[in-house]
């Protein structure tokens, strides 16, 4: 008894509340958002039910939680064709996008010989390039993962170029005074130091290129050639099920959180020893 | 400029090392970093360069470690056939790799010259006892203080024996107790080691603790004003640090670089 009020009475009133705080703040993170996403989902459910809104205008949630369940074989499905193409996009977007960076930063003249028509790519809406593939690239998967390609490359590309060429001035010289070759000096620094731009433009990536991904299934969804979870959603406006809608509109919503969460995780898994961004804040 | 002679019984002062002739430096955009020095580092030295900001002591550590290329004159290494001008050197912050640990920061530049993890091991152990890191060889330089951070630094320069270390300022940002520290361990290396020190400062105390000459700059152009020798024995401790012949040392110096400072508005050097 006498330790515990020891302790109790070592903390003064301002530690007291700023310790009460801090822990009200842990729990709150959490339960908060939980607890308004569940009123949210209430209260989509009582407008269905107080307005008589009919189920293929506005499903109550619980039908779509069904529909999810009954069509399981056929959304997860097109959910893994749409996945397969973002992967292959976000991909390709690193080995392009990194690729193109270390290109760049060889020389000053190639960046800016070439960076105009990256910026040319990443500036015209994706849709309004999309016929244009449509003609001129024949295989489907091609299509859509040039499409994917062109919306994710782009925060890989400007993001590691600029890491490539935020290098320490004294460390590069550091190089240059022990005869570093240029391969030794993007390899051991450059590389290196270039990481936490780039995997700042990897989380940005993941989720263009899901968005590039649908966009590009819609795009040639149209003509009813593609199985992926962006047709599904065109079908279901079709015939009016909407719970299906609703189910695969979820489904591209989750994919796109976990590719964000699992990504996060990944960079903070690599820079959590050294890097500023990835250290807990100390008081 | 009387040239100066050597002092029995000093630690330095050995053969000519590197003699700088005529060296100038003017940068593209008319600026005069240096003009018309004349310097020469002799085997075993502890070379302090000292001088107002703007005296061109960087950029005469910078021509001296190859970096930069002088405008005019010439460095002279007397070397022997087949041997390399190698240098080490530490800048004014510690520039460590931060993803890197300890071990693999000092390992670096062997590594670059192809020598493996293993091959490199004892020498980078022995130059982390040397600066006091025991221990730390697989901590991140974030986990460390500013002073052990430069002992790290100081580690890497040494790890490839170079036959001169240069070193910019490189206790500047530190605390004096630190600095003091890092004063002490540095005089005990180098006595033990018997490597060159070229070493940029603008406090006139730590040139005269550490140095045997202290080579005073002017400001605009760049130049070399007048040459110091610091006549006390080593090894110089915390005793040396508070004696009266110090301080004598101190004021002298301090008298030197007054008129440097002084003769920059004059024009009369």
């Amino acid at each position: 008894m006498t330790a515990v009020e020891s302790s109790v009475a070592t903390l003064d009133p301002e530690e007291a509340r700023r310790l009460r705080r801090e822990r009200l703040e842990r729990i709150g993170s959490w339960v908060l958002p939980l607890a308004i996403m569940v009123l949210a989902i209430w209260l989509w459910d009582r407008i269905c039910v107080w307005n008589e809104i009919p189920q293929y205008i506005l499903p109550r949630p619980g039908v779509v939680l069904q529909t999810l369940y009954n069509d399981a074989a056929l959304l997860f499905g097109s959910l893994l064709v749409t996945l397969r193409i973002t992967f292959l996009g976000l991909l390709l977007a690193v080995v392009g996008g990194v690729g193109l960076a270390v290109l760049f930063a060889q020389s000053k003249w190639v960046e800016m010989s070439f960076f105009p028509f990256a910026i040319v790519l990443q500036v015209t809406p994706i849709v309004a390039i999309f016929p244009l593939i449509n003609i001129y690239v024949d295989n489907q998967t091609a299509k859509l993962l040039l499409c994917a390609w062109i919306v994710a490359f782009f925060p890989i590309l400007s993001n590691t170029t600029l890491g490539l060429n935020s290098v320490d001035r004294n460390l590069r010289d550091l190089f240059r005074l022990n005869g570093a070759t240029r391969w030794q000096e993007l390899w051991h620094l450059r590389l290196p130091a270039a990481m936490p731009y780039f995997l700042g433009g990897l989380k940005i990536a993941g989720g263009l290129s899901l968005i590039g991904a649908v966009v590009a299934e819609f795009v040639a969804g149209a003509s009813g050639q593609s199985s992926g979870l962006a047709s599904r959603i065109i079908e279901a406006g079709y015939r009016l099920n909407a719970p299906r809608l609703f189910a695969a509109l979820i489904l591209i919503s989750l994919a796109g959180i976990v590719i964000f969460l699992v990504l996060s995780l990944v960079s903070h898994l690599i820079l959590r020893r050294w890097h500023e961004s990835a250290l807990k804040q100390e008081r | 400029m009387v040239p100066s002679t050597t002092v029995p019984g000093m630690e330095g002062s050995g053969k000519p090392l590197l003699s700088l002739r005529a060296v100038g430096k003017t940068f593209s955009n008319g600026v005069t970093a240096l003009s018309n020095v004349d310097m020469t580092i002799r085997e075993g030295d502890f070379l302090s360069l000292l001088g107002p900001s703007g005296c061109g002591k960087s950029t005469a550590l910078r021509i001296i470690a190859g970096l930069t290329a002088p405008t005019t004159g010439t460095l002279d290494w007397s070397r022997k056939p087949g041997e390399e001008s190698s240098v080490g050197f530490v800048f004014q912050e510690p520039t460590l790799l931060p993803w890197a640990s300890v071990f693999d920061n000092v390992w670096l530049p062997l590594r670059l010259k192809g020598v493996s993890r293993s091959d490199a091991a004892p020498a980078v152990s022995q130059l982390l006892e040397r600066v006091h890191l025991s221990g730390f060889e697989n901590a991140v330089p974030r986990e460390l203080s500013g002073g052990m951070k430069m002992r790290v630094s100081i580690a890497r320069a040494l790890v490839t024996k170079p036959r001169v270390l240069l070193m910019d300022e490189p206790f500047a940002a530190l605390d004096e107790i630190t600095r003091f520290k890092l004063n002490n361990d540095l005089l005990e290396l180098w006595q033990d080691e018997r490597f060159t020190v070229v070493f940029v400062t603008h406090s006139v105390f730590e040139s005269v603790f550490l140095s045997n000459r202290i080579v005073v700059m002017a400001a605009r152009p760049g130049r070399v004003f007048q040459e110091v020798e610091v006549d006390a024995p080593y090894p110089r401790d915390e005793a040396f640090r508070t004696s009266p012949a110090y301080a004598a040392l101190c004021r002298q110096a301090s008298d030197v670089l007054v008129s440097a400072i002084n003769s920059t508005h004059g024009a009369a050097a």
